[in-house]
């Protein structure tokens, strides 16, 4: 076989000689790039010369990929925009999409949280996907922060004299781990005594509970009935 | 208090039900206490309004208020930093309990006839709603963890490293050996530079700094055959994955960084 190919290429190869040939060509090519302008000029250009989806299942389609490529939830307004079409058509065809992809029941969830739309896998499959990434569920926050957080959700933007009102005890350290890990957010001062610092949770917070937006949250009045019959 | 094995002392009380725990931590000689699940005051009432059975809005606040200095009494005698919220609570309590003890002053005016309780009812009920919220969220961010959202594809902006491609590369070659064309360079000593004599410099550059501007690296070629071996030291260096290359703009400066 060696022998074979041997007498195949029997002319020797000049490496150095083919090298000067690919770069001149090369050089060529990148004046002639230059010449008829930019690459991303020409992208740009083409931004503008995209023509609209021909049908619902193309429109569902092009929805569909960008959500993909996209590495955080994609609002309804963004695909609009790159599709120049009206943000109710692309709301529509994203709630068919939804409906269709998630009724496959299979690995991923076609979702929408933080204000986006987000291809996730679906929870029943953790274990699988933890040994497959090596991954460990990451700390949870304590009780204390929570009901800190809690608080803090449901009666946004409030300061911290105010939580210290409705749990009955200090949680400065809470409020400190919560920023840390961005889930809530200062939102300026507010106009009484001391002006005290008003918190408000964050963009952050919707995606680590996976919330659509902060109206999603169940109404605080129904955890009354809930807890209060015992 | 003379005990010289922590490690070994685990003492569990029974109080209103709850299991104070005290634990030797291993990384400290301290002793931590594990107070239950109680994240204050209102939690604790809660927790003996529940443990005695009655009613939130029937509080018999004699009773509470004995279960409760019970527990705080546990505290102190654990030597505990009883905080001060709790001892707030307290005092709340006992004069909570002496209101109800006193009768009521018939000359009061018939406003003053609210219930003592009300205030500190409102408050427990209150931070139920809250309790139960903190609950709700903490098993939404459980079924959070368990859902993975895709890895980062590598268009993504924090990996720029994929922006330079060979023209990019090829073409901050061509511009410095266009300004070489321009120039008129004196040279006045010749010393051939060896191949691997390049790659030891672009080596040594790049380790030095952590990351090296190449327009930099390729504008210390004295010569035309420099400049090219500079290119190709580069070409290598990428090539056995010593450098990354990023690019910042389309068109900007190709940086090249120590891999890893």
């Amino acid at each position: 076989m060696a022998s074979n190919e041997e007498s195949l290429n029997q002319e020797p190869v000049d490496e150095a000689a083919l090298n000067e040939e690919a770069s001149r060509e090369l050089a060529a090519m990148v004046a002639e790039a230059e010449q008829s302008g930019t690459a991303t000029d020409e992208e740009s250009d083409d931004d503008a010369l995209l023509s609209a989806p021909q049908s619902q299942a193309e429109r569902a389609g092009v929805i569909e990929a960008l959500i993909f490529v996209s590495d955080e939830p994609l609002g309804v307004k963004a695909i609009a925009d790159v599709l120049k079409e009206d943000k109710e058509v692309i709301g529509e065809t994203l709630k068919a999409l939804a409906e269709e992809f998630n009724g496959r029941n299979g690995g991923l969830q076609l979702r929408e949280v933080a204000g986006g739309w987000q291809f996730a896998t679906r929870p029943e499959f953790h274990e699988h996907v933890r040994a497959f990434l090596k991954t460990r569920p990451s700390a949870k926050l304590t009780i204390a922060s929570l009901e800190t957080l809690a608080v803090i959700a449901y009666r946004q933007p409030v300061t911290v004299p105010e939580i210290l009102e409705i749990r009955g005890v200090q949680s400065p350290s809470s409020i400190k781990t919560l920023l840390d890990k961005k889930l809530i957010v200062a939102k300026g001062r507010k106009d009484a005594v001391g002006r005290p610092m008003m918190y408000g949770t964050s963009k952050e917070f919707l995606l680590q509970f996976g919330l659509k937006d902060l109206s999603e949250l169940p109404s605080v009045e129904d955890f009354h009935d809930l807890s209060g019959g015992s | 208090m003379n005990d010289d094995t922590p490690e070994e002392r685990t003492v569990l009380l029974n109080v209103a039900g709850a299991v104070p725990q005290i634990v030797s931590d291993d990384n400290t000689d301290d002793l931590k206490i594990l107070l239950g699940e109680f994240e204050g005051p209102l939690d604790l009432l809660l927790h003996l309004i529940r443990q005695e059975h009655v009613s939130i809005y029937d509080i018999p606040v004699a009773r509470i208020t004995d279960e409760y200095l019970h527990y705080l009494r546990v505290m102190q005698e654990l030597d505990i930093a009883v905080a001060g919220d709790f001892l707030v609570m307290a005092a709340t309590l006992i004069e909570l309990k002496t209101k109800m003890l006193l009768p009521r002053d018939p000359l009061a005016p018939r406003e003053e006839d609210e219930d003592p309780r009300s205030e500190l009812v409102n408050q427990l009920l209150e931070y139920q709603k809250y309790k139960a919220a903190a609950e709700m969220l903490w098993s939404r961010a459980t079924v959070e963890q368990a859902i993975f959202k895709r890895a980062e594809l590598e268009t993504d902006k924090n990996n720029p490293e994929v922006a330079v491609g060979l023209f990019d590369l090829l073409k901050v070659f061509q511009d410095i050996l266009a300004r070489h064309k321009e120039e008129k360079l004196l040279e006045i000593e010749r010393e051939e530079i060896s191949m691997a004599e390049m790659l030891e410099r672009l080596r040594n550059m790049v380790m030095s700094a952590g990351e090296l501007n190449l327009r930099v690296f390729f504008e210390r070629a004295r010569s035309r055959r420099e400049l090219v071996l500079a290119f190709l030291s580069v070409l290598e260096l990428v090539r056995t994955t010593e450098v990354k290359l990023f690019q910042r703009e389309t068109f900007g400066d190709i940086t090249a960084r120590v891999a890893g």
